[in-house]
């Protein structure tokens, strides 16, 4: 049986509301509010962050990952290895990077079940940070998020009964190279010659092979992009109405790559074992994967797998600076923004596991925890020059020491806050904290890492990232912050 | 065991120029102006020099990297000139170097001359430096009053103090200051402030305001020493003497390891516990007439008045609101407005505060002077708390 071994999404914490948009462009109106990126998120650490949530409590070895995206940050550097330095999962392993179609996350699901066997897991992570003008509809409907699956050969949460692929050259949109944003043709050509002509053909055949009669389906997670797409494609089919699995379109927005994937993750958290789960992803042509839920969904199902990332949340009321975050306006960042953030390759190099995946030293001599992991024990009772084992730091918990809220360094939207975190376990750091409203830290506080961009290096198109201390709670519904 | 530097080392000049915003000065009319007031109290020439140490932190920013910048300014008969920087403590390191060369014999006399010329750099508040390739890849990106912020909440949270009262004593320490460097002519700011200002000032750092941040400033201090017997030799009298050079530097144990609170600077109880060795002095609150420290904010005062042994463990709060530490107080701090209102030209800052109890040794502070200076401290700061130079220094007269 090949299965899905383990689910995670990550949504991040910021939502902006579409009144707000509108309201910014002297507009009336807007349900709902979308998830949004704050300044130092985008794709690559939104994977990060599922792919920690699909494996937290997973008890599986990944032999590959496969990362799709169609807003990775690097076109020339593999984020998929990235993304496995983050996770830590050692050297050992297959990657890919996938991209080009909306459907990029299930055409990667597809491919993972096709190559299911010996030699591990395969993590598909979809993740993407949604490109959009301002005042464009697609502002206004999508979202940014990441959703993470793992597919093997052993037990699961749900079994995959068949998958099905057609491939269509169908121009709803396109992005030519070094373009930013999508072009877009008609919604209703989109719906009438796209969504209701290419997918219900692909569904039925997929359901034949499955040996499912289209009324026995209970969820159906349908691409929402285009309104009355999914009901269309549901009554062509012959499912039943109420199967139409949620859109996430009022609290969420469409994320993309990630979007079948992330609607899965909340179909699951209240499917019963048993129910089947048609599983579909749309862009030049579709794919259609038939899951049934397992016997194991009852014991295993987690609300970390979607309502747990949706809960951390806080209000983006200010349009103002979305759009300054995703430089869709240029903003006065003062002359403290000017330094060179040129970084060396050789150095990167040499602390990769350091600086991708928290990987700091503990003392072979005295036992001592620490970071970074360095050549003479920090322990001044100690003091060895023992070479110091590898010692993770990503997953462990911290306190903090002493914190404050910075409006002189350069930080994209001060004040920076920072402090001395304590690990449980022992080490410690002067971290960069993200994800904090005012009142959320004081000493004692209990924090947790996050993979975050630590510096734009805008003069060469690159990017650093590192981990920051974010709160533990990470109290829903706090008034902004970043 | 050592026997220390106490008293083998006299200062027979210093000079320092006007501290401030110097839009009119180059680095080489700062190293003039103090030089000219320092050799003439001197009474020597310069080929008397036998060596010199310059200190500057940043400056290579105008004036260039290496000894060159003071060579070159004052046309040195190309003696030996070593650059010094060691943060925010580099005027302390010079003096150190121009002092030792003197104990060990190796020349008769030197000069220790530091400059700091900042308001080149187009930033208010101290220009981004380079921290070196990998440490910029994971340190948090901290300013200097956001990293001294950090003393405040671990100190108010240690000791229970009410966030308030904290803001209250800080308050103190700036509105102290500002009415000490009111007297002084050379200092960058010589405005009277109230509690009132400072509390309601813009936030810089949580909760560090404007008022609770030292000056930025252009200026240049300088010192000539040489041994005692010399010193009497070209018919100087009442000598001021160095009692004790220490510094201590952090090893990376205060942020890697686990037993600091961040609550004090743990550099400073080093260097200074071995500085009272040096100088014999065992009742620092008694014994010390004067001190000049590292007051670059307001929070860093405070602390350091614990971590010098002047106040209780969780006492100087109460001891700033107290008093204490004014001019008219038990212990004087930063008679002469501190980094607070003197001003800090980062590598001239120790040679500074060196100055200023020279002056008060002997009896030339003027409208500042405090009756009975007995012995002078300063504490030279230089990084973060987490992380730091720490320099402390005692001077006083000549076999006291």
């Amino acid at each position: 049986m090949t299965a899905l071994t383990a689910i995670g999404t990550y949504v991040p914490r910021l939502r902006l509301a579409r009144k707000a948009i509108l309201e910014g462009q002297g507009k009336r109106g807007g349900k709902g509010e979308r998830a949004v990126c704050g300044w130092d998120e985008d794709a690559l650490t939104m994977a990060v962050e599922a792919a920690r949530g699909c494996l937290r409590e997973a008890d599986v070895t990944v032999g590959g990952i496969t990362l799709a995206s169609t807003t990775m940050p690097f076109e020339e550097r593999q984020n998929a290895t990235i993304l496995a330095s983050a996770l830590n999962l050692g050297e050992d392993i297959r990657t890919l990077d996938t991209g080009g179609t909306q459907r990029a996350g299930t055409s990667a699901l597809i491919e993972a079940v096709a190559a299911a066997g010996p030699g591990g897991d395969r993590l598909v992570v979809a993740s993407d940070k949604r490109e959009s003008k301002p005042g464009s509809p697609q502002e206004l409907s999508f979202g940014d998020g990441a959703a993470a699956v793992c597919v093997g050969p052993g037990d699961g949460i749900a079994e995959v009964l068949a998958t099905r692929s057609k491939s269509v050259d169908f121009i709803d949109h396109y992005r030519g190279q070094g373009r930013r944003f999508d072009y877009y043709w008609e919604e209703r050509w989109i719906r009438d010659e796209g969504y209701l002509k290419l997918v219900p053909g692909v569904v039925t055949a997929a359901l034949e092979e499955a040996g499912v009669a289209p009324g026995d389906v209970a969820h159906a997670v349908l691409p929402q992009a285009v309104p009355k797409a999914a009901q269309g494609i549901c009554k062509a089919v012959g499912l039943p109405p109420e199967a139409l699995a949620d859109s996430l379109q009022d609290r969420v927005g469409e994320t993309g790559t990630a979007h079948p994937l992330m609607m899965l993750a909340a179909v699951l958290e209240k499917a019963e074992p048993g129910q089947v789960i048609v599983l579909v992803g749309f862009g030049q042509g579709c794919d259609v994967i038939v899951l049934r839920a397992t016997e194991l969904l009852a014991d295993w199902r987690s609300s970390d797998w979607f309502s747990g990332p949706l809960a951390r949340r806080a209000e983006e009321a200010s349009y103002y600076l979305y759009m300054a975050r995703n430089e869709l306006i240029e903003r006065d960042e003062g002359m403290r923004a000017e330094v060179d953030y040129q970084s060396a390759m050789t150095q990167i190099y040499r602390r990769r596991d350091m600086l991708l995946g928290l990987v700091g030293g503990r003392c072979t001599e005295c036992g001592t925890p620490q970071f970074p992991r360095a050549r003479v024990c920090v322990n001044p009772a100690c003091g060895s020059f023992a070479e110091q084992e590898a010692y993770p730091f990503a997953d462990r918990t911290a306190k903090v020491v002493s914190w404050s809220a910075d409006h002189l360094t350069y930080t994209p939207e001060p004040p920076a806050r920072y402090g001395l975190i304590q690990f449980e376990g022992g080490g410690r750091m002067f971290a960069n904290f993200t994800d904090v409203a005012g009142p959320e830290v004081d000493v004692g506080s209990d924090m947790r890492m996050v993979f975050r961009i630590k510096e734009f290096d805008r003069k060469r198109g690159f990017r650093r990232y590192f981990w920051k201390a974010t709160p533990v709670a990470g109290r829903a519904d706090d008034k902004g912050g970043a | 065991m050592a026997s220390g530097i106490k008293d083998k080392v006299a200062i027979i000049g210093m000079g320092c120029s006007k501290f401030g915003e110097r839009w009119e000065a180059d680095v080489e009319d700062l190293i003039v102006e103090a030089y000219q007031e320092c050799i003439a109290d001197a009474g020597i020439g310069m080929e008397d020099i036998g060596a010199a140490w310059l200190s500057t932190a940043i400056e290579e920013i105008h004036g260039g990297k290496g000894a060159l910048p003071l060579s070159f300014a004052l046309r040195l008969p190309n003696i030996p000139v070593t650059r010094v920087e060691n943060f925010c403590a580099s005027g302390s390191e010079a003096l150190r170097g121009a002092t030792y060369a003197v104990a060990s014999g190796a020349c008769d006399i030197a000069l220790a001359l530091g400059v700091e010329k900042l308001k080149d750099t187009g930033y208010g508040g101290l220009p981004q430096r380079s921290r070196g390739m990998l440490n910029q890849m994971w340190w948090a990106n901290y300013s200097a009053p956001g990293a001294f912020a950090q003393l405040a909440s671990a100190y108010r949270r240690k000791h229970g103090i009410a966030a308030d009262d904290l803001k209250r004593a800080m308050a103190h320490v700036s509105v102290k200051s500002h009415q000490n460097g009111s007297k002084n002519p050379k200092a960058h700011l010589q405005n009277i402030i109230t509690e009132e200002k400072v509390l309601n000032a813009p936030m810089v750092a949580e909760p560090l305001g404007l008022f609770d941040c030292c000056g930025v400033s252009d200026g240049a201090a300088c010192a000539i020493v040489t041994t005692p017997e010399i010193a009497k030799s070209l018919g100087k009298t009442d000598l001021v003497t160095v009692k004790a050079l220490q510094i201590a530097v952090s090893n990376g144990s205060e942020s890697g390891f686990s037993d600091w609170d961040g609550s004090h600077v743990m550099t400073a109880r080093l260097a200074s516990r071995r500085a009272y060795e040096e100088a014999g002095v065992r009742e620092p609150r008694k014994e010390i007439g004067l001190t000049e420290v590292h007051d670059c904010f307001s929070i860093t005062e405070l602390v350091t008045m614990e971590d010098l042994g002047l106040s209780g463990e969780g006492e100087a709060w109460r001891d700033v609101l107290d008093g204490v530490f004014d001019a008219d107080g038990a212990v004087p701090c930063q008679i002469d407005g501190g980094l607070k209102c003197f001003g800090h030209p980062i590598g001239a800052s120790g040679l500074r505060m060196i100055y200023e109890l020279y002056l008060q040794l002997h009896g030339r502070a003027g409208a500042r002077q405090v009756a009975d200076p007995r012995l002078g401290l300063t504490h030279n700061l230089g990084g973060a708390p987490h992380q730091n130079v720490c320099s402390v220094s005692i001077i006083g007269h000549h076999g006291v």
